[in-house]
């Protein structure tokens, strides 16, 4: 290391990788990710990339992204601002120079920086030539020309040689935060096993980025960031999508049930599908139907004969879910409906996350068509809330609507691996051969029907979407019928409280003076700025909700316990219009953004600082 | 395996509650007599249907029923079929909700080639909203959405079944219980997705709509109904028969006329791969041609369930993932200590 190199410690650190959508950021963000997991770190990230498949290159519509946060503590968020951006070309200069902090390190690659580029990202003059950047530490570098000329010898073709020059950047990056390059070397290899060739080349300017970072003196810093205070066990890296797909598995097998996934493809949802459709090995059948209607209706034909089903959607898919949604509750059919929420209304912002399909989950149908509604809080966990909302679905013979969102799906994190004898029962209450069978008798305390599956001798029996007698399921038009059987579905799915956790507090347990209100994605974000007011001496405490039909029990209690109560989501109010409609006696401040990016920790702590100096 | 059933083992203790003098109550008799002959576990079956005056049948049967929703029959036999292959479904719908609402899910259905039989029951009329035009009502037909008559081309159901890549169709005519419970059960017995179109009289809002083809001094002239390895011959006399012109069209000739004996006359293979004679056989329109009845295309093929159940197994057997502890705990896993 160069004498003139400065070493500097940092708690945390926020890396944004830049580029053309063919550039590779996502795999080399994923790939600094992972080597720091594996350091030990405290590790979050967020992919930021075009709805466009192949955006016009050199364009700002074009770029994508990868933030990496990386720290010695529990990381709870991608972070907010960048300390190091990378840039291949002029357009990831003007579409992410927002993000990085002032006296962010800038790499940039100096080939990318043509005319012809300069003018495609929209820029009148070359940026790196004004004073734009005089409050940044830019670093240029001929990126495209040094992995040229480190693999010239290779025999590789032009294309494929400035194909590896991603990793030329990696390499750098693994330099400036003392890290090897041996994981990624082991990735590469297993990724190109077939094409020894190609490899070869991409490990070489690996190092050649590292060895160029170190000789060079160019990059002024080096950071350090200590491991963190990790929970012991196995880890793995995980997204938001995959750990709902996985954790459907698990319920399925704790359950014994088959699963059954239909579902039309839609971003931010597809990956659940992808995972579960890999998985025929263990006998998961996925259905890609003609559309979203043909994706809930087959997952309640599976649910009828008495597999796991579930579907999965985002908000536009769920508005044309909403009918085939009420006959599942008419019917009390066990199904889950995954809404991976995006930017709405309408297509919206496909890529973009939001919480803005809340009240649509809880109300979106004809009817009075009570549905409980569940959301997860961290990639991780939602394998914790998939295997809850099948666990619901199955035990109280209901529809439940999942709720995640773009950033939690596609976001990642190291994520400690559960074993499997750790995770509940599932009961299926299934009716048997013999028993004398009323499709809509009840259990007294839950009022849970059982559940006859065809094939059964003796059971044969009707059900439908037309209003039923309780007990027999007989057709019925009966006025005080229907007020009964009205009154029942929601008793039923407010039962479902009794069997939930009780909400829990972040900060001071016997009240205080604030207490911040969230639900689901911004947990990370939420749960950052309350902890560092606190540490600054605020009384600021924080209920974070996964559960939102029911809510837990002792939610009055919660909120009863605060003189001021400030709910934080990212829509216009939906969770504070829901929660004035169940308990109206308190005051519901609000703090919303509907921007089709999470909050972050500096304007929520702005906003929360402004609020207690009131 | 086979258990005896009579028709009457599949009747509910429901009141039958369609009008007086509907087809309806000609088909479920149909249907009852036909799963007494095929004998199958009366558990085994599932009924079900989307909404429509048809649509109530699943309360008429004892079987296993499901009552579901406008047009999504097909997509929710598709869903049951696929999940659970041991239950036969048979799913009912009327021409508005498998050819009009349902439609996406009717041709996708047939094209998966899910093993479900699909009972179309063709009145050319919506008649539980109490009569308009559906989209086999003929061009012209005065109902109450179309004060002036149609303006639009209806669909024959059965070209839309080999659009659809469909290896099995049938058509018969409520009033034909017989014919009715052979084409069902032959629509069973066919593995993979069959149609059976069943021309069925609306008293209320419809009535005669197939009065061409039923009317009892014509029937015989206007109706071919079509046995595998035979000759297609009809008429009162049995006399009339099909052949193919110079053009390659289908011709209706007169047996001894023209020097035309019975062997000049097309003998009907519902088991040819290619469709091309039984697309013109389900073209042909009274008064010019018989309407072709019975089974028209019955061609074996690979089920989607079937393909699916093996594409399981077979990954099975290759994978080194047996259950969820495997596959948590496979691929780029670290240890912290």
């Amino acid at each position: 290391m160069s004498e003139q190199t400065e070493v500097i410690d940092k708690k945390n650190i926020v890396i944004r990788f830049s580029g053309d959508s063919g550039d590779g950021m996502q795999l080399t963000g994923q790939q600094f990710s992972d080597a720091a997991a594996l350091f030990g770190n405290g590790v979050s990230t967020f992919p930021d990339y075009p709805a466009e498949i192949r955006a016009p290159q050199g364009t700002v519509g074009g770029v994508s992204g990868f933030q990496v946060h990386i720290g010695d503590d529990a990381v709870k968020t991608p972070g907010d601002y960048a300390d190091v951006l990378v840039a291949m070309n002029p357009a990831a200069l003007k579409a992410n120079l927002r993000w990085a902090k002032k006296g962010a390190t800038i790499i940039v690659n100096l080939d990318a920086f043509n005319d012809k580029n300069i003018e495609k990202a929209g820029y009148k003059e070359n940026p790196l030539e004004d004073s734009l950047l005089q409050d940044y530490n830019v670093v240029p570098v001929r990126i495209t020309h040094l992995t040229e000329e480190t693999l010239k010898d290779s025999g590789l073709d032009q294309k494929s040689i400035v194909k590896c020059k991603n990793m030329f950047a990696l390499g750098m990056i693994f330099w400036m935060f003392d890290r090897t390059t041996e994981h990624t070397e082991k990735f590469i290899n297993t990724k190109f096993a077939k094409k020894p060739a190609v490899a070869a080349a991409n490990v070489k300017v690996l190092e050649a980025g590292f060895n160029y970072a170190a000789n060079v003196h160019a990059l002024a810093v080096h950071f350090n960031v200590a491991p963190a205070h990790i929970e012991k066990g196995r880890y793995r890296t995980i997204t938001g999508n995959k750990a709902t797909a996985w954790g459907f598995m698990a319920a399925a097998e704790k359950a014994g049930l088959p699963l059954f996934c239909g579902s039309y493809p839609i971003t931010p949802a597809t990956d659940i599908l992808h995972e579960l459709a890999l998985r025929r090995d263990l006998g998961v059948k996925t259905y890609q139907a003609e559309d979203e209607i043909a994706g809930i209706c087959t997952s309640i034909g599976a649910s009828y004969v008495g597999n796991l089903a579930i579907t999965t959607t985002s908000g536009p898919g769920l508005a044309l879910k909403s009918e085939a949604a009420g006959l599942a509750v008419m019917a009390e059919l066990p199904l889950v409906i995954v809404d991976v929420q995006r930017g709405g209304p309408s297509t919206g912002l496909p890529t973009k996350t939001e919480q803005a399909d809340l009240l649509q989950a809880l109300y979106g149908r004809n009817g009075e068509s009570p549905m409980p509604v569940i959301a997860a809080s961290t990639p991780g966990n939602c394998f914790d809330y998939a295997f809850r909302a099948a666990k619901i679905a199955v035990e109280h013979m209901t529809p439940v609507v999942l709720l995640t969102d773009g950033y939690l799906g596609n976001g990642a994190q190291p994520w400690k691996i559960p074993s499997m004898k750790d995770l509940p029962e599932i009961k299926p209450n299934f009716a048997k051969e013999g028993e004398d069978y009323k499709p809509y008798a009840r259990d007294p305390e839950t009022f849970v029907r059982k559940w006859a599956l065809p094939g059964t001798k003796g059971l044969e029996h009707r059900i439908g979407g037309l209003e039923k007698v309780n007990v027999t399921g007989e057709i019925s038009y009966v006025p005080e019928n229907h007020q009964i059987m009205v009154d029942l579905r929601a008793a039923k799915v407010a039962k479902i409280a009794d069997s939930i956790p009780e909400q829990e507090i972040f900060g001071s347990q016997d009240g205080g003076d604030l207490l911040v209100v969230g639900w689901g994605g911004t947990y990370g974000h939420l749960y950052s700025v309350v902890r560092e007011l606190r540490e600054e001496g605020k009384d600021v405490s924080l209920a974070h909700f996964n559960y939102i039909n029911p809510l837990p029990k002792n939610t009055e209690a919660v909120f009863a316990k605060f003189k001021r109560i400030l709910v934080c989501e990212l829509n216009l109010g939906q969770f504070a219009a829901y929660l004035r409609s169940k308990f109206p006696h308190f005051t519901y401040e609000q703090y919303n953004k509907v921007a089709g990016l999470p909050f972050t920790v500096v304007e929520l702590k702005e906003k929360i600082t402004e609020l207690l100096a009131r | 395996m086979a258990e005896k059933y009579t028709p009457k083992d599949f009747k509910s203790d429901q009141e039958v509650r369609w009008c007086p003098g509907c087809g309806d109550h000609g088909i479920i008799n149909s249907v009852q007599k036909a799963l007494a002959e095929l004998g199958y576990p009366k558990e085994s079956w599932a009924i079900i249907s989307g909404i429509g005056c048809s649509s109530r049948f699943p309360y008429y049967m004892s079987t296993y029923g499901f009552h579901t929703i406008h047009g999504r029959a097909a997509a929710i036999s598709s869903g049951a079929k696929t999940a659970n292959p041991k239950v036969n479904i048979l799913q009912i719908s009327g021409d508005g909700d498998a050819l009009a609402i349902g439609g996406n899910h009717f041709i996708h259905a047939i094209r998966r080639n899910i093993d479900i039989t699909t009972l179309v029951f063709n009145n050319e009329i919506y008649g539980l909203t109490k009569g308009q035009y559906s989209p086999t009502t003929k061009l012209g037909t005065k109902t109450k959405t179309s004060p002036y008559g149609t303006i639009e081309t209806p669909f024959n159901p059965g070209e839309l079944v080999i659009g659809a890549q469909g290896r099995f169709f049938a058509r018969s005519l409520d009033i034909n219980v017989n014919l009715t419970a052979e084409a069902i059960e032959a629509g069973v017995r066919h593995k993979g997705m069959a149609v059976v179109e069943i021309l069925q009289n609306c008293v209320i809002f419809a009535d005669g709509a197939h009065s061409l083809i039923t009317d009892k001094e014509m029937k015989e002239e206007r109706q071919l109904i079509l046995e595998h390895g035979k000759p297609m011959i009809f008429g009162k006399n049995r006399d009339k028969g099909l052949i193919l012109d110079k053009t390659g069209k289908l011709k209706v000739v007169e047996i001894g006329k023209d020097g035309i004996t019975e062997d000049d006359i097309l003998v009907h293979d519902a088991h040819c791969e290619n469709p091309s004679m039984h697309w013109m056989l389900v073209h042909m329109k009274a008064p010019e041609y018989p309407v072709a009845l019975g089974v028209i295309r019955d061609v074996e093929g690979v089920t989607y369930n079937d393909a699916l159940d093996a594409q399981i197994e077979s990954v099975k057997a290759s994978s080194k993932i047996h259950c969820m502890e495997d596959l948590l705990n496979s691929g780029d896993v670290w240890e912290v200590k």
